[in-house]
């Protein structure tokens, strides 16, 4: 232990002391990130395309699926599926508890499955939000369904799309704190530790949220610039 | 049903939606006073109306709720100290809602200025000409003429609220999410009542969708819609 540097009444040794854990803790956030973000990305795609599509069938079932994903709390489905599904006996005995009894793999799911929600919808506003024009151009010129889909569609959807992806972005880094709540050791639950052991709230929570303050506008920064070389048309010429 | 937890459960139910009522006014009071002081001349108030929502954005929900809660019941208890006083416990509930209406005040402070500013200038102008005072105006003018303009970002951040009301259970508040944990730990049943929390979240967002459609359509009388 170091000793206790003090000043404004803030011990300053703590959090000095408690950086390596912090880090970690930075890490696992990090990681979560890293294999949710682009799983979400590349499901919500197929599913945003089906969302748009004039074939209702389709468009209910994922509009189904968001509908209950975005109306129930993020930390309500973590407990189902890392709490609830142990319940049964079959799938305890199946192949999958492997996985299903894993935190790391249950935190994944249940944070894919929520991006992907949010994701899908942004996407299908985003395709919706196509000019009749251009899909009408890309026709006239003798373009199938799935080169209007991967020329003209796609790719002007998604630029349409970045700003409120972005938002996505850090609504999802924010949500990783609730893996603290199903034992992963992230930045949050390094926080609940250091708070349990010294009783320091402000040293605890205050330290992680100048973490995440500084995570959030890093990525803000990074949307920034993509929406500066992916926007570059709406932007006033200088 | 639920093994006769359904009684506790709904008992959890009044608590959250008590929580998200009460922190609701609060994030409208916060919200309100946020957007006029974001939209106000003193540079003060706009520097201090940034830095709230910068910070609130900044920081998931959840750290916030430990660091206010927490954290505020140290101040409180150190200034109460420093006067003398003995230790005073904060009432969790109350902390509760303060948090919750402390972070979505915020986010109502954007949805509120975006408000404020659809609403045309001169009607306000024409508000201060007939010798209104500046509440007045806000009051007979300004509120009213807002309200249409505030509701889709209000109805959004309604449901974000009512869903992050669910972490109050990690700072020991006796909701819907914690009676389902009791129950659970008692039957061994987990999935049965997380999903049954679920549902009753579902059911919550479904009326509440319903509902502000109903009042989107009231406060949009006299608005000409165009033909699509």
């Amino acid at each position: 232990m170091s000793p206790p540097v003090s000043f404004l009444g803030v011990d300053w040794g703590l959090i000095a002391s408690s950086q390596p854990a912090f880090f970690g803790g930075l890490g696992v956030c990090l990681i979560l990130l890293v294999i949710t973000l682009p799983c979400g990305f590349l499901l919500s795609l197929p599913l945003a395309v089906a969302r748009a599509s004039s074939n209702r069938v389709a468009s209910r079932a994922v509009w189904l699926f968001t509908y209950v994903i975005r109306g129930t709390p993020l930390l309500v489905q973590i407990f189902v599926i890392y709490y609830g599904l142990a319940q049964f006996e079959w799938i305890r005995e199946s192949a999958a508890w492997v996985l299903l009894k894993n935190a790391w793999f249950c935190a994944w799911f249940a944070f894919t499955l929520n991006t992907t929600a949010y994701t899908t919808e942004i996407f299908a506003g985003a395709i919706k939000a196509t000019p009749s024009g251009e899909i009408e151009a890309a026709r006239s010129v003798g373009m199938s369904s799935a080169q209007v889909y991967s020329r003209i569609l796609l790719p002007g959807a998604l630029r349409r799309a970045l700003p409120q992806y972005g938002n996505e972005v850090v609504g999802m880094m924010h949500a990783t704190a609730l893996a603290s709540t199903v034992t992963l050791v992230d930045l949050t639950r390094v926080a609940r530790d250091v708070y349990a052991n010294h009783l320091l709230p402000v040293e605890a929570f205050g330290t992680v949220a100048v973490f995440y303050f500084v995570l959030t506008f890093s990525l803000v920064g990074v949307f920034r610039l993509l929406e500066r070389r992916f926007l570059r048309h709406l932007q006033p010429r200088s | 049903m639920l093994h006769g937890y359904l009684p506790a459960i709904l008992g959890g139910l009044a608590m959250t939606l008590q929580i998200a009522a009460a922190s609701l006014l609060v994030a409208c009071v916060l919200g309100m006073l946020g957007a006029l002081a974001k939209l106000s001349k003193s540079r003060v108030a706009r520097v201090v109306a940034d830095a709230y929502t910068t910070l609130i954005r900044g920081v998931p929900d959840l750290v916030l709720m430990l660091l206010t809660f927490y954290g505020g019941q140290a101040i409180v208890n150190w200034v109460v100290q420093k006067m003398g006083g003995s230790y005073v416990d904060i009432d969790p509930f109350i902390a509760g809602t303060l948090t919750v209406g402390f972070i979505f005040g915020a986010y109502l402070t954007e949805t509120f200025r975006g408000a404020i500013l659809a609403v045309p200038r001169g009607q306000i102008e024409a508000g201060y000409a007939y010798g209104m005072s500046f509440t007045r105006t806000l009051w007979r003018i300004t509120l009213p003429q807002m309200i249409r303009h505030a509701l889709p970002g209000f109805v959004n951040n309604w449901l974000v609220m009512i869903k992050a009301t669910a972490l109050v259970s990690i700072i020991g508040l006796d909701d819907m999410v914690h009676r389902a944990g009791l129950a659970t730990a008692a039957t061994r049943e987990p999935f049965t009542f997380y999903a049954a929390i679920a549902l009753i979240y579902l059911t919550i967002t479904s009326v509440s969708l319903f509902l502000l459609w109903r009042v989107e359509l009231r406060f949009s009388r006299g608005v000409r819609r165009v033909a699509a």
